[in-house]
């Protein structure tokens, strides 16, 4: 059965990327532009990962992270989040949220559904 | 990466709304009225104009961009304080950004230097924040330049390693690959993988990386229940598994290509790998490196492991199957997945999320078209069926009737597709304002409403041309200077109000300003120095204002009005009407200048009214129809012996004989013989029109009459019938012009009709529309 | 829906060869149509068809050339009635005559004639000026030249100038309107 993966980014080109390889890869993704949107669109869905940016309006990704990871449904769930820079600050910060991984931008897209691949299967 | 380049299109789009959403930002930060949600969004806006020109290679646009973007992280911590110059200069590099992106849409290159000056202004700002030694760092994109795998580095750094790897390089410190060996040799590795037991709770999954493994070759895996407790006090979602992996491996994969598995876990995971090679290459770490290291840090951080077990015996066994194929059924989430079992869970995975598209406008406009000759088709077949015998086809007139019904509803929802708000053309004001203030030093603050007013794209893209217009026409002759302002006891800065608002089933938007308001003395002068008005002519306050909408009043040429620059409001007023609009103006001295200007909603399809006069017919559009009556004699009054009224819902109103204003022969003069349609314009004024016959109701196809012929006064538009014929939309507000005049000229119908010059008429008040 | 002509199965003359005769370097193609007794022609390039006469839509208050609207295939397009542009009062239309469309400039528009009569391949050299016509009897302005086939007269028709006034008065203002009252 396909595994469902929810982009979230306010950047609808990046969704578009994300998306567009991802499904290549023979996932489906629902997508959502900031973490609010994400939050009520996957009490309604069965997500198998997030993949959210950090920088977003209404709700940043750090917030998504936390808010999710307090859901105890959602304590295991995979959560990468996208990183414009080799920032390990923010990649501890992220972790210290609760993200599984990160990935950073700009991506290459085997290497996106590799991370995918390594944490959702 | 041609699979990235289709999102090109989707990022030029998507930079542009967010280039818009970055101006429209910066032209509200000011010292002392900072949003931080704006500043947010400017500096999101800028880091994601970024990341996406990472993603294509636009390397110069990312170097841009990041410069930018720091400065604006600057400002959003408030290390960088807000002043006007710091708002200029990022206003200038929002422009900068605009033309790498059209630059990079083009696929040429900037001119050297477009960014010099503004990175260097820009940097001036750092400095002040005391992080001016600091170079800013190069933007990650930018480090990876060509190479198509360094060029998107998922992982940086790590990716580096990995390419380095693949290159048959050995990593910077470490690598089991020995020289010289056959490719069709095999490194063996040992993995012992002893993850905390919260690893679950950070949503990592040791079978996707036991998984991952085995994608890199042949793995052995062996599963180590030491620490699993009793059922009793197992906690289900701890983990107490532990793992050691036997991976047989081809020699170009590298040592980083298996730490990368670990990569998100390597921090709090016991992690040890170690390689046994033909060759006993590793080099033994100086210190004992514990297993796992944080992953990526700088660049030659991959750390060896291999601090247990030395290399040992060399020979891996031949056996194993030279591909990686994983044999277990695992590795791909496509597997098996064509058929979602069960409609349940497939329609969980439905993708409640995506609730819009982008849709190429050109289809939209196909379907537009389409629609509007589905509606002319329609209407033929009526055609026809109204000459069927009555009291039959009963099924195929109420089958045209839900046909008809259907296409309707068709129209507007395709229309409906096409309605944008005028937020975008109001969005541009600010900044025209900013620059009209700064050209003719006055001050000016612009107030909008009503921006999420909808209209069809065509007339939102058609406003932006009138719009710039009036507002500078506003800000230059409307407003006084700040100092004749406080001298008259007005506040300093002159305000321009824009708002927009549906009203009839028209778009209406006015600009307001609270300046000194037609200079009437000046302008009758100019008008009379330009020949456009006898000397002497006695002309009434409203007329005297309408004279600016004159050809030839205005003194700049106009040559170029397709550019809409450097023309006179002529020109606006032509643009205006040639979309089926008009433009007036209320002037009241010393208390400022309202111009009123209405769209119809739509460009393509109205609802008309299809009447007869004589051998012609004419469309008139529903929006504009009251009612429609048969007066008899005693309804009908003469007015000073020239026009007839008639009384119609408790109001006198004028009649206007549609067939003397257009001069059309064989048409019935007599109102008690013929129809008064009772028709109002937007501004509320009535008129009855005396016609022949009202044929009925029809969506009808706005055609241009002007594409290739000329504007025509009463005349909005054209249109197609059912049998093939063209039929002149009325412009009601337009006859109502014509009829004054004609009226006022003894013989209606052979007058010449004058579009500008009105004489004042119903409702009296200081402040007289007028419509022109 | 009426009646369209392809333009090249219309001339039946065939010491003219339009269509086989190439036209060189100084030659043009015009395509030629009577008013009246008159002949016309006008350069063939410019010539999108040529349709039968449907019934127009008259527009209200123009000049009496201006014969009225129609529609082309979904697009409007005016119809000039060539007889009354050159003073000769409206035209009474039969089924036989014939509008040809042009294509001037960006805008599209046709012309009332009587008939269509030939194709002629006209070298440079073989057009003449007009007369002199200072005289005021006839615009100079749209006629580009007189050319002689066989033993007829056939004015050549700048087309660009033949109407190019009526869209430019569009926005003149009667004067006499703003005259003191």
């Amino acid at each position: 059965m396909k595994k469902t993966v929810m982009t979230v980014d306010d950047s609808r080109t990046m969704r578009d990327m994300v998306s567009f390889t991802l499904r290549g890869a023979g996932y489906e993704v629902v997508e959502a532009a900031d973490g609010q949107q994400a939050m009520s669109a996957i009490a309604t869905t069965k997500v198998d990962l997030v993949i959210t940016d950090l920088n977003m309006p209404v709700m940043d990704g750090l917030t998504l992270i936390r808010r999710l990871r307090a859901i105890p449904a959602h304590r295991t769930l995979p959560i990468l989040m996208l990183t414009t820079e080799a920032d390990d600050g923010k990649k501890a910060e992220g972790r210290a949220a609760g993200a599984t991984g990160w990935i950073v931008k700009p991506f290459n897209p085997d290497k996106l559904v590799s991370v995918v691949q390594k944490v959702c299967g | 990466m041609d699979d990235l380049s289709r999102f090109k299109q989707t990022y030029f789009d998507e930079s542009a709304e967010l280039l818009a959403v970055a101006e429209a930002g910066l032209l509200r930060l000011a010292p002392g009225e900072i949003d931080m949600d704006e500043v947010n969004a400017i500096f999101r806006a800028v880091h994601s104009i970024k990341g996406g020109g990472g993603a294509f290679g636009f390397s110069d646009l990312v170097a841009f961009a990041h410069e930018f973007e720091t400065v604006m992280d600057g400002v959003r911590n408030a290390e960088i304080p807000v002043s006007t110059e710091l708002v200029d200069t990022l206003i200038r590099a929002n422009d900068v950004l605009s033309r790498l992106l059209a630059h990079a849409d083009d696929g040429t290159e900037p001119p050297a230097g477009t960014t010099d000056d503004t990175i260097a202004a820009l940097r001036r700002f750092l400095g002040k924040t005391g992080a001016a030694e600091e170079t800013p760092a190069p933007p990650p994109a930018t480090v990876h330049a060509d190479d198509e795998d360094d060029e998107a580095g998922i992982f940086g750094d790590a990716l580096a390693a990995i390419q380095a790897a693949r290159d048959d390089q050995p990593p910077p410190v470490a690598g089991p690959v020995p020289g010289g060996k056959s490719p069709g040799d095999k490194v063996r590795w040992t993995i012992v993988f002893r993850p905390k037991a919260e690893l679950l709770l950070s949503g990592n999954e040791p079978t996707y990386m036991l998984r991952a493994l085995r994608r890199l070759g042949d793995a052995e895996v062996v599963c180590h229940l030491d620490r699993l407790p009793s059922l009793r006090d197992l906690d289900a979602e701890l983990l107490y598994l532990s793992w050691t992996v036997t991976l047989l491996a081809d020699p170009r994969v590298g040592r980083a290509q298996i730490d990368d598995v670990f990569e998100f876990v390597a921090d709090d995971c016991d992690i040890r790998i170690s390689a046994e090679a033909l060759p006993p290459a590793i080099i033994p770490p100086a210190e004992p490196a514990p297993a796992a290291q944080p992953a990526p840090v700088r660049p030659p951080s991959v750390q060896p492991a291999a601090n247990l077990p030395e290399p040992v015996v060399p020979p891996p066994p031949p056996v194993a199957p030279p591909a990686p194929v994983a044999t277990s059924g695992s590795a791909k989430p496509g597997d098996g997945a064509k058929r979602a079992n069960g409609g349940g869970t497939g329609g969980d995975h439905a993708g409640p999320t995506t609730h819009t598209i982008r849709v190429d406008l050109d289809k939209i406009d196909r379907l537009v078209n389409m629609v509007g000759e589905m509606v002319i088709t329609q209407a033929m077949i009526a055609e026809h069926l109204r000459d069927l015998p009555p009291g039959q086809f009963q099924e195929l007139l109420e089958g045209l009737e839900g046909l008809a019904q259907h296409t309707r509803e068709l129209r507007e929802n395709v229309m409906s597709i096409r309605a944008q708000p005028v937020s975008s053309v109001f969005s541009r004001m600010p900044r025209l304002v900013r620059e009209c203030a700064a050209m003719t030093g006055k001050e000016v603050m612009l107030v909008t409403s009503g921006e999420t007013t909808e209209v069809d794209k065509t007339v939102v893209e058609n406003l932006v041309d009138p719009l710039t217009h009036m507002i500078r026409n506003s800000i230059d002759h409307g407003l006084e200077g700040p100092e004749e302002r406080e001298r008259v006891g007005k506040p300093r800065a002159g305000t321009v109000h824009l708002s927009a608002a549906h009203r009839s089933g028209r778009i209406v938007i006015e600009v307001t300003d609270d300046g000194r308001g037609i200079n009437r003395a000046k302008v009758l002068s100019k008008a009379i120095e330009k020949g456009l008005v006898q000397p002497g002519s006695a002309l009434s306050d409203e007329e005297i204002d309408n004279l600016i909408f004159l050809p030839g009043f205005s003194t700049v040429d106009q040559v170029s009005n397709l550019s809409g620059r450097g023309v006179g409001m002529d020109v606006v007023r032509r643009n205006i009407s040639s979309l089926g609009g008009r433009i007036g103006v209320y002037s009241a001295p010393g208390e400022g200048s309202r111009f009123v200007l209405s769209l119809p909603l739509t460009l393509a399809v109205l609802d008309g009214m299809v009447i007869s006069v004589g051998d012609e017919r004419f469309v008139l559009p529903l929006t504009n129809i009251v009612e429609s009556l048969r007066p008899k004699p005693a309804d009908l009054h003469g007015l000073v012996n020239k026009c007839d009224v008639i009384m119609a819902r408790g109001e006198y109103v004028r009649l206007v004989h549609l067939h003397r204003l257009f001069g059309i022969p064989k048409a019935i003069d007599d109102a008690t013989k013929g129809l008064v349609v009772l028709v109002e314009t937007e501004d509320g004024s009535r008129l009855g029109l005396v016609v022949d016959e009202v044929l009925g109701q029809q969506q009808v196809v706005i055609k241009s009459l002007e594409a290739n012929f000329r504007r025509l006064d009463g005349v909005a538009a054209a249109t197609i019938l059912g049998d093939g014929r063209v039929a002149l939309i009325l412009d009601v507000a337009g006859l109502r012009e014509m009829s004054r005049h004609g009226s006022a000229n003894s013989g209606g119908a052979s007058a010449p009709t004058i579009p500008s010059l009105a004489a004042p008429a119903d409702r009296g008040g200081q402040r007289q529309r007028q419509t022109v | 829906m009426s009646s369209s002509t392809a333009i090249a199965p219309v001339t039946s003359r065939t010491d003219l060869q339009p269509a086989g005769g190439i036209a060189n370097g100084s030659e043009e193609q015009y395509v030629t149509f009577t008013v009246g007794s008159e002949e016309y022609g006008v350069n063939i390039l410019a010539v999108r068809e040529i349709r039968g006469w449907t019934p127009e839509s008259r527009l209200p208050n123009l000049p009496d050339y201006v014969r009225g609207v129609v529609n082309l295939r979904g697009i409007i397009i005016p119809i000039f009635d060539l007889r009354a542009r050159f003073g000769g009062g409206p035209t009474q239309v039969t089924k036989r005559h014939v509008v040809v469309v042009m294509q001037v400039g960006e805008r599209t528009r046709g012309i009332l004639v009587d008939a269509i009569s030939d194709i002629l391949a006209i070298g440079h050299e073989a057009i003449k000026p007009p007369p002199d016509i200072d005289s005021g009897l006839v615009d100079a302005e749209y006629l580009s030249g007189l050319y002689t086939a066989e033993n007829r007269m056939v004015t050549l028709l700048n087309v660009g100038k033949l109407f190019a006034g009526e869209h430019v008065d569009q926005d003149a203002v009667p004067r006499a309107m703003l005259e003191p009252t």
